[in-house]
């Protein structure tokens, strides 16, 4: 195990592993923030397209609404 | 099990957080979407093989994960792409302040061994619990725990030097991003 920068006085209480606890959230925010950011852009077209376009076993689908197709443009 | 509407529907459901992963996994967009189409593609093929029942984004992670993993052994990831791509796969550019963290944060990820990132970020960012994230990377939970706490304390000395009221890059990530200073 690696040691962090031993903690300076100035600090309160280290958390668990030696971390300030506040450090910890910190980092947690912040990757959760990067994660997030992508999660948020929802499904591009070119996989929705790729998945929507797989055939379903015909009891099983009914799919109503495939008329509108306009896959002139799969791929960019 | 077949591919039933509901199945594709879970599928479509998770492309967002297998993107997420990838992005973070490899830092930079284009590679990731690549990876992302070459997982779904991989799934639907051994479709078979997914269990009913089971946890289907677990499944597809580990896919895109032992993609990754492969794919990560022939060519190596070049770090200046990393940082320049990554910010372009956003849609809202974060305003100067945060996005200069943003980046700080995502070159400090990048400088993470691999296990240790992969850790970090499935149980940090997409939730997996330690046993979900044992089984994506194929080890022991215990294993994950420890790569997940050397992440974070790698994360934090890297980033918050002094503690928490310090709060400036250090030295090795002010130079990897200004590149100049």
């Amino acid at each position: 195990m690696k040691d962090v920068k031993s903690p300076a006085s100035k600090n309160t209480t280290p958390g668990k592993g030696g971390l300030n606890a506040e450090i910890q959230s910190r980092i947690g925010h912040q990757l959760r923030a990067m994660y997030d950011d992508v999660v948020r852009q929802g499904v591009p077209e070119r996989f929705a397209e790729l998945i929507r376009k797989l055939d379903v076993p015909e009891d099983i689908s009914q799919v109503g609404d495939n008329g509108g197709s306009n896959e002139q443009n799969g791929r960019e | 099990m077949p591919l039933t509407e509901s199945l594709r529907d879970d599928i479509l459901a998770s492309v967002p957080s297998l993107r997420a992963f990838a992005i973070s996994l490899s830092g930079n967009g284009d590679r990731a979407d690549d990876l992302v189409q070459e997982t779904l593609l991989r799934a639907l093929a051994n479709i078979d093989s997914f269990q009913p029942g089971s946890n289907l984004p677990a499944w597809l992670f580990t896919i895109l994960r032992n993609l990754f993993r492969s794919d990560y052994r022939k060519r190596r990831r070049e770090v200046e792409d990393a940082e320049g791509n990554y910010a372009k796969t956003l849609k809202t550019q974060p305003a100067q302040n945060a996005h200069l963290e943003f980046e700080e944060f995502r070159v400090a990820l990048d400088k993470l061994p691999q296990d240790q990132r992969e850790a970090l970020i499935l149980v940090g960012a997409s939730g997996f619990s330690y046993e979900d994230a044992a089984a994506i990377c194929g080890c022991a939970v215990g294993t994950i725990k420890s790569r997940v706490n050397r992440a974070r304390s790698k994360l934090a000395a890297l980033l918050y030097v002094d503690g928490a009221e310090d709060f400036g890059p250090d030295e090795t990530v002010r130079a990897v991003i200004g590149g100049n200073g």
